[in-house]
C-alpha cells in the first residue's frame, strides 16, 4: 500500500517546488512576501489528483495488468461526430465573448495551431527535423508587409502570395537538405532560419530592418475595420450602422483565421489517410524500402516541406494582420524552438495532440502572466516531465483500427 | 526440372554487369538470365554481393559496366524509384517493413508501383495466402513476430502485381520451422503465375525449390546449373551444405 501514495507525493513534492516560487512569493511594494498556503494547497491538490488517477485506472483495470485492448481505446463514433460538428461551433462563437485582450490571445493561439500544423507535417508526419521553421512564418509575415509597402496588395492579396512564397522557399530550402538526415539537417535549416531573420534585419533599406514595418488590418467586401477610412471608402461599422469598436477587426481575423485553421486541419487529417501522407510516414520509416516501392523520395520530402512552409507562411500573415506590425524579432530561433515544442508535446504526428499543445503552450503563460520570467523554466520543466511520463507525447498518434468484420 | 527454354527472351538478364561502392568492386562481370514462370535462385556466402546484385537492378548503386534488362527494357540508369512500376518487386534483406504503421498501410504502401491505375488488387488472394496478416491488418508491422513480418514483406512486395518477385534471405533470423512455411509460400505463389529470383545463403533449401541457381563468389558467377545439379556439385556440397550431412 505504501507504494501506492509514493507517486502522488512525488508529485505533490514536485508541485511544491515548482509553485513556491510562482504562487508563493507576493511583491508587496519594494519587498516580496512569503506565503505558504497557496502552493501549499497546489501540493495538496496534486497529491489527491493523482491518486484520484491511480484508482481511477485500477477501477478501469481491475485484476490483471493486461494490456488495453486497442479497440476498446477507439473513441466511440457518435462522440466524435457530435464533437467535429459541436467544436467548430463553439470556436466560431467564442470571439463575440471575449474581451480585447482574449481576443488576441485566441487570435495567437489559432496561429500557433497554424504553425504546429504545419511544423508537424515536416517534422511529425515526414520525420525531418527542421529547426528553421521560423524562416517561413518570418516570409508570410513579410509577404505582407512587403507586398503592402511596394506592391500595395491588400490582405487578401497577401495570403496567396505569402503562402506561394514560403512554399516556393521550402522547396529551395528543401533541394539541398534532401541528402542529409537527423544532426545534419537540423543544423542545415536552423542556420537557414537565422539567415532569413537576419537579412530582414539588416537589408534597412528594404525591410525596415529593427524598425520593423507597419500592416494595414484586412478588409471585408472592401470595408475597413478602422474608426476612419482611408479616402472614400466606408468603414464597416458606419456601414452596418453600429457602434465603433476595435474588437471587430479582431473578430473579424479570428473568424478567418478559424476558418483556414479548419480548412487545414481537414486537408491534413485527409492527406494523412492518402498515398502522399502515407509516404511521408513511409519515407521515416524506411527510405530504402520506400524505393524499391516505386516511391520518389525526391518529390515526397519536398512535398512535406513546401506543404508545411505554406501553412507556416499563411499563419506569418495572419500574425502580421493581426498584431498591425512586424518586425524581425518576432522570428527568432526561440520560435522555431517553441513551435517545435508543441509538435513534441503534443506527440509526433498526432494531430488532436498538437492543437491541444498549441493552446494550452499560448494560453497558459498569459494565465501566469504574472510570472512571465518563470514561463521558459516551466516550460523546460514540464518538458522534461513529458519525455519521463508520457516520452510520445500527450495524445499517442493512433493508429486507425480495422474491426474484424466476423468473429 | 524445367529446361531452359533459350528461344524464349528472357524476363530478365544482366549482362556483364559490374558494380562499386566508391572504389570497392563488389559485383565483376555478372551475366545471368532468369525466364518466366522460373524459380530461380542465386546462393553465395555472406559479403558475396547477392544484395548488391539486386539492389544493382534498382541502380542503387548503379552498375557501373555491363547492362540490365527486364522484360526487353534497359533498366541500367533508371532511378531507383521507376523500376518496380515496369513490375519488378522486391523483397529486401531484413523485411524492411515500416514497424509504426499498421499490417494493411504498409500492404497499401505496396501498390505505390500501380500508380495512377488504382487497379482493384486482389486482397483476398492476398489473405488467403497470409491468412495471419488478415487477422493482425489493424496492428502495428512492427509488433510482428520475424516470421510475420517476413509474410508482411512478402504481401507488401505481391501487392503491385509484379512479374518478377525478387526475395533477398528470406529465410534469415527465422525457426526451422517457419523456413519451411516460407519456402511453401513461395512455391505457390510461383504456381498462381509470379517469376521468382531468390537470393539465399541457405543453399540447400533454396537449391531445393529451384529451377535453376547461379553461386556467387566475391561478385564473380562461379558456378550454374539446375538445381538438382547444384545439389549434387561437389563443390556446392563443401562450400555451402556443409558436406551434406543433412540429406533429405
Ligand atoms: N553500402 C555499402 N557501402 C560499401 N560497401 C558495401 C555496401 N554494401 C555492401 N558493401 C560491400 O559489398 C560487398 C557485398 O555485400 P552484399 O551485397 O551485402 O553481400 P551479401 O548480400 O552477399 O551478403 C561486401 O564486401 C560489403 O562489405
Ligand atoms: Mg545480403
Amino acid at each position: 500500500m505504501g507504494a501506492f501514495f509514493i507517486q502522488p507525493l512525488i508529485t505533490a513534492a514536485l508541485v511544491l517546488v515548482l509553485t513556491a516560487p510562482i504562487s508563493g512569493l507576493v511583491l508587496d511594494g519594494y519587498r516580496f512576501d512569503l506565503h505558504w498556503q497557496p502552493p501549499l494547497w497546489l501540493a495538496l491538490a496534486a497529491f489527491f489528483i493523482h491518486v484520484g488517477l491511480i484508482l481511477i485506472r485500477r477501477l478501469l483495470r481491475p485484476g490483471q495488468k493486461a494490456p488495453p485492448q486497442q479497440n476498446s481505446r477507439q473513441i466511440h463514433p457518435t462522440v466524435l461526430r457530435t464533437a467535429t460538428i459541436l467544436l467548430p461551433l463553439l470556436g466560431l462563437l467564442l470571439p463575440f465573448f471575449l474581451g480585447k485582450y482574449w481576443l488576441t490571445v485566441a487570435i495567437l493561439a489559432l496561429i500557433y495551431v497554424l504553425l504546429a500544423l504545419g511544423l508537424n507535417i515536416v517534422v511529425g508526419l515526414a520525420g525531418m527535423l527542421d529547426l528553421g521553421f521560423v524562416a517561413f512564418y518570418a516570409v508570410g509575415a513579410y509577404g505582407y508587409a512587403l507586398g503592402q509597402e511596394y506592391l500595395g496588395l491588400g490582405f487578401w492579396a497577401a495570403l496567396p502570395l505569402g503562402a506561394s512564397l514560403a512554399a516556393g522557399l521550402g522547396m529551395i530550402l528543401g533541394f539541398p537538405v534532401l541528402r542529409m538526415h537527423g544532426d545534419y539537417l537540423a543544423i542545415v535549416t536552423l542556420g537557414f532560419g537565422e539567415i532569413i531573420r537576419l537579412i530582414l534585419n539588416n537589408w534597412v533599406s528594404f525591410t525596415g530592418g529593427p524598425n520593423g514595418m507597419r500592416v494595414d488590418s484586412p478588409t471585408l467586401l472592401g470595408l475597413e475595420f478602422s474608426r476612419r477610412a482611408k479616402e472614400g471608402n466606408v468603414p464597416f461599422h458606419e456601414f452596418l450602422g453600429i457602434d465603433y469598436s476595435s474588437n471587430h477587426r479582431h473578430i473579424f481575423i479570428y473568424l478567418i483565421l478559424f476558418l483556414v485553421v479548419l480548412a487545414t486541419l481537414s486537408l491534413v487529417t485527409r492527406l494523412k489517410h492518402m498515398p502522399l501522407g502515407r509516404s511521408w510516414e513511409a519515407l521515416r520509416e524506411d527510405e530504402i524500402a520506400c524505393r524499391s516501392l516505386g516511391i520518389n523520395h525526391v518529390t515526397v520530402k519536398l512535398s512535406a516541406f513546401a506543404l508545411g512552409a505554406m501553412i507556416g507562411g499563411i499563419g506569418g500573415v495572419f500574425f502580421a494582420a493581426s498584431q498591425g506590425f512586424v518586425n524581425p524579432t518576432s522570428f527568432t530561433f526561440f520560435e522555431s524552438a517553441l513551435i517545435l515544442a508543441i509538435v513534441v508535446l503534443g506527440g509526433l504526428g498526432s494531430i488532436p495532440g498538437v492543437i491541444i499543445a498549441a493552446i494550452v503552450i499560448t494560453v497558459l503563460p498569459e494565465l501566469l502572466r504574472d510570472f512571465s520570467d518563470y514561463r521558459v523554466l516551466v516550460f523546460g520543466l514540464a518538458m522534461v516531465c513529458m519525455m519521463i511520463w508520457r516520452p510520445k507525447g500527450l495524445v499517442q498518434n493512433r493508429r486507425p483500427v480495422f474491426q474484424r468484420r466476423s468473429a | 526440372m524445367a529446361e531452359t527454354p533459350s528461344h524464349r527472351e528472357p524476363i530478365l538478364e544482366l549482362k556483364n554487369v559490374s558494380s562499386h561502392y566508391g572504389p570497392v568492386r563488389a559485383l565483376e562481370g555478372v551475366s545471368l538470365t532468369v525466364h518466366q514462370g522460373e524459380i530461380v535462385t542465386l546462393i553465395g556466402a555472406n559479403g558475396a554481393g547477392k544484395s548488391t546484385l539486386l539492389m544493382t537492378l534498382f541502380a542503387n548503386p548503379r552498375a557501373t559496366v555491363g547492362e540490365v534488362f527486364f522484360a526487353g527494357t534497359k533498366i541500367t540508369h533508371l532511378p531507383t524509384h521507376r523500376v518496380s512500376p515496369l513490375g519488378l518487386a522486391l523483397v529486401p534483406e531484413g523485411r524492411r517493413i515500416f514497424p509504426g504503421m499498421t499490417v494493411i498501410e504498409n500492404m497499401e504502401l505496396g501498390r505505390t508501383a500501380l500508380g495512377q491505375q488504382r487497379q482493384k488488387v486482389n486482397l483476398e488472394f492476398l489473405y488467403n495466402l497470409f491468412p495471419i496478416l488478415k487477422e493482425r491488418r489493424g496492428q502495428k508491422a512492427g509488433t510482428l513476430s520475424g516470421g510475420e513480418q517476413q509474410m508482411l514483406a512478402i504481401a507488401r512486395a505481391l501487392m503491385s502485381q509484379p512479374r518478377l518477385l525478387l526475395l533477398d534471405e528470406p529465410s534469415l533470423g527465422l525457426a526451422p520451422m517457419m523456413i519451411r512455411k516460407i519456402f511453401a509460400l513461395i512455391q505457390t505463389i510461383v504456381q498462381s503465375g509470379t517469376t521468382v529470383f531468390l537470393v539465399e545463403q541457405n543453399a540447400n533449401q533454396a537449391l531445393q525449390i529451384a529451377d535453376r541457381g547461379y553461386v556467387l563468389v566475391n561478385g564473380q558467377i562461379r558456378l550454374t546449373g539446375t538445381g538438382h545439379e547444384l545439389l549434387t556439385n561437389p563443390e556446392v556440397r563443401q562450400a555451402y551444405l556443409g558436406k551434406l550431412t543433412h540429406r533429405e
